[in-house]
């Protein structure tokens, strides 16, 4: 026998699904959107989110050199965190503003936490927590109108104070649901256009119909499960549904889920693995968990929107959920 | 709510590709005698027997007597160096301890013990017999069985040395020995034949369907039950119409009601516990017996052993081997005396290709990797695997990602991730709150499925290591702390 032969614990074959696939599948859902955003917000949004991954990506090379551990950007969770930190910053941002949020999202919440697998909180939204606090201006009022005449160079090199548009939780928050229809039109054209993707927002957050057939297909390939989803944009609709108009059971669920960041959280953020719950029961939880918050920070917070500090919070739960809701047992179904 | 019968199991689950049709198709095929067999001393799992190996009725009183010394035992060989003897003689017994009995597999001279390659336990002593060209095989011929007794019955299988063919290779006459007192209803034939590649127990169900019905009866009388569901994957339709022709024309009004359940296709559904579910409803209470809810079950492959045992008074000495992978000039469903050496197969079946990566003792989700072919086939042995480097897993691991699929994966609704976790982390001695030892019977649906390639079965049998060296330690402890 002269042949060296593979010698290893059973299961001898695998299945053909690895943390690379996954990633990168992850990341081909989140590009639909941005190609969307470069129509809607105009080019420079394809430079921020190009800072962005470029800054996580070298973030996390750079800081697990420096560390002595091996480099992993091929898994392409950094790529995830760059698109994702991306899609929560609004477009008429400056160019270089991921860069210091690339770091807190990578080294400081990520590697320093020991790596993939290990951070408590998703890095994407560290890193847009810290922006807010960092630089509250640019984060909170650097919107743009949508572009409806495909003239992508519009914002391109200043300009942007003259069309900002506020946003529509913005908007709702301030002013009132008079004023919202007014800014935005009849109700029917208002679940047109935000369904599409055509009103103010984060660069990647607008259009729920991509995100939703982005998160689809990640459920179709069982890469994640419907619980969160489900849950979570549920909680945020009924919740609204009940509290968010003048009287009970008045206010708009669509409208809410549409705006603001839920359709992006709840398929692309509160998903992430690592930082949400493994069983069925914790993810429902904390879904509906997100859901009461967003619609808790919408109303009686300071900011308009709140899915991030939401999934943030629930982040902080998730051990403790999965510590308590444990898988049932075969043998706990015992028929003696 | 009573329990119902399902199409398959419904907790957790993985779906391998099955890799089945290369050898399904294949009829049984009989192997050349080897130039030699190596029989293990010991040839099931787990079960601890000292076996000594009796005397031959028709021999002299030995002269030179083999003393075999391993590690902690000494093993009595009573037959004697250059001893002739046939196929199907017995040449190891266990007394009345718990183990089966070992006979010859080929017609020619003891060579001695020795120290051979085991599939799963390093080296283990091992009777080797040298064949002889001359030698001839013996016959069998039917008998009634019958006008046999329970015990005449149970004796019959003793004898014949045959065990458990569905894995643990628990010796089947001690299995079948219920107490009078345990409530029984339903034998099971397990005919599901879950684990990828391998086609023997489906090639036993097409060919010898007659035997394995005949089979069930006998198991069925000595349980003194008259129920019997024979569950198989609906992959195997030819099977399955088989056995139901078979049934068909059996004797009817003796009262035995014998019936073939087809389930869904779905790993582990061979697997005690899921068949039992799939086919009766019923689920297992942790650490109590399959007949505690009232049922035994039993391999198809085993229910034609038995009627060899019983009917032809036939020892079990050899057995069909699925031989499969693209690492194997010809694959084949093959019969060889136990205690073939694999590469005796090899060079029956053409040799190995270039490109050979990893041999498997078993099927892919639950076999024993090895590392030369020089190694021979014991009587659990299903399977012989020779895979290419494009049909086996490679890869190297790396952290959980939490993605939870795993939990979804585990039959037994345990925490497979955890378990991962607490080991690498240096604190597998506190796994236990994890279902580790009860529970897991190392299925590797965990570990197919892990995106990270993590080695879950590894890291659980190093759990369960860790929590029985601090067993031992807290009652050695507490032993001194009594003094």
């Amino acid at each position: 026998m002269t042949t060296d032969l593979y010698v290893s614990v059973s299961p001898h074959v695998k299945q053909d699904v690895t943390v690379e696939k996954i990633m990168w599948t992850v990341v081909a859902c989140l590009l639909p959107p941005l190609v969307l955003s470069v129509f809607v917000f105009g080019f420079q949004v394809l430079y921020i989110t190009l800072v962005s991954v470029g800054g996580c990506v070298a973030a996390e090379a750079l800081s697990e050199k420096a560390l002595k551990r091996p480099v992993t950007v091929k898994d392409g969770s950094a790529v995830i965190t760059g698109l994702l930190l991306a899609y929560v910053i609004p477009p008429g941002a400056p160019v270089w503003m991921p860069i210091p949020a690339a770091f807190m999202a990578i080294f400081v919440s990520k590697v320093l936490m020991g790596g993939l697998g290990f951070n408590i909180f998703n890095p994407a939204l560290i890193g847009r927590a810290f922006l807010v606090a960092t630089y509250p201006v640019a984060m909170t009022t650097a919107w743009l109108e949508p572009i409806r005449d495909l003239s992508v160079f519009k914002y391109m090199g200043g300009g942007v104070d003259a069309v900002s548009g506020a946003t529509p939780l913005y908007v709702l928050k301030h002013y009132g649901m008079a004023a919202f229809t007014e800014r935005f039109g009849a109700m029917s054209t208002v679940y047109r256009d935000f369904f599409i993707g055509l009103r103010p927002g984060c660069i990647g957050e607008t259009s729920g119909l991509l995100l939703l057939l982005g998160g689809m297909f990640l459920i179709w390939k069982r890469y994640i499960t419907w619980h969160i989803p489900a849950s979570l944009i549920l909680s945020v609709g009924g919740l609204t549904w009940i509290f968010g108009g003048d009287a009970l059971f008045t206010g708009n669920p669509l409208v809410a889920v549409l705006s603001g960041g839920v359709m992006l959280g709840a398929f692309f953020m509160a998903t992430d693995y690592v930082t949400s719950p493994t069983q069925k029961t914790g993810k429902l939880i904390f879904g509906a968990g997100i859901g009461a918050l967003t619609v808790l920070i919408r109303m009686k917070g300071g900011y308009p929107e709140g899915i991030c500090y939401a999934i943030l919070l629930m982040n902080a739960l998730t051990p403790a959920l999965d510590q308590r809701l444990r898988p049932r047992r075969f043998s706990e179904g015992a028929t003696v | 709510m009573s329990p119902k019968p399902m199409p398959t199991f419904p907790k957790g689950g993985v779906h391998p590709p099955e890799m089945k049709a290369v050898t399904a198709g294949l009829p049984i095929e009989s192997m050349p005698p080897p130039p030699r067999v190596s029989l293990f001393l010991k040839q099931h799992v787990g079960t601890p027997c000292e076996v000594a190996v009796e005397k031959r009725q028709d021999a002299p009183p030995p002269r030179n007597l083999l003393y075999h010394r391993h590690p902690g035992r000494i093993y009595q060989i009573l037959v004697e160096r250059k001893d002739r003897v046939r196929t199907g003689d017995l040449i190891g017994t266990v007394g009345d301890k718990v183990g089966a009995n070992l006979h010859a597999s080929l017609s020619g001279a003891v060579d001695g013990v020795a120290d051979v390659r085991h599939p799963m336990m390093g080296k283990a002593p091992a009777i080797v017999i040298s064949g002889d060209p001359e030698g001839r095989p013996r016959s069998y011929e039917p008998t009634d069985w019958r006008g046999f007794s329970r015990q005449g019955l149970l004796n019959s299988i003793r004898n014949a040395g045959v065990v458990g063919l569905g894995g643990a290779g628990f010796p089947s006459d001690i299995k079948l020995a219920v107490k009078p007192d345990v409530a029984l209803d339903t034998l099971i034939l397990n005919g599901a034949e879950c684990e990828p590649y391998l086609t023997c127990d489906h090639r036993i169900m097409v060919e010898h369907a007659r035997e394995v019905v005949e089979g069930a009866k006998i198991l069925l009388t000595i349980l003194g039950i008259s129920d019997c569901a024979i569950g198989i994957e609906n992959n195997k339709p030819d099977a399955i119409e088989r056995l139901r022709e078979v049934i068909d024309q059996g004797d009817a009004g003796n009262g035995f009601r014998i019936r073939v359940r087809p389930l869904d296709v779905k790993y582990p559904q061979g697997a005690a516990d899921q068949i039992m579910q799939s086919v009766t409803g019923r689920v297992r209470p942790s650490g109590r017996r399959s007949s505690s809810i009232g049922i035994i079950v039993q391999n198809v492959y085993t229910a034609k052993t038995v009627y060899d045992a019983v009917a032809l008074g036939k020892p079990f000495y050899e057995r069909v081997v699925t031989v499969s992978g693209k690492g194997i000039a010809r694959p084949a469903n093959l019969r060889v005396p136990i205690g073939t050496h694999l590469s005796d197969i090899v060079s029956h079946l053409g040799g190995t290709t270039p490109d050979l990566a990893k041999v498997v003792m078993g099927g892919p989700m639950m076999g024993f990797a090895v590392s030369t072919l020089n190694i021979p086939v014991t009587k659990t042995t299903s399977g012989a695997l020779f895979l290419t480097k494009d049909e086996i897993d490679t890869q190297d691991y790396g952290p959980c990602i939490r993605c939870g699929f795993c939990l979804d994966a585990c039959p037994m609704g345990l925490e497979p991730n955890n378990i991962g976790i607490w080991v690498e982390a240096g604190r597998g001695a506190e796994t236990g709150q994890f279902g580790v030892m009860e529970d897991c019977f190392e299925c590797g649906s965990c570990a197919y499925v892990c995106p990270s390639k993590r080695p879950l079965v590894q890291f659980i049998r190093l759990a369960r290591i860790k929590i029985g060296e601090a067993r031992k330690k807290r009652e050695r402890e507490e032993r001194i702390g009594a003094v």
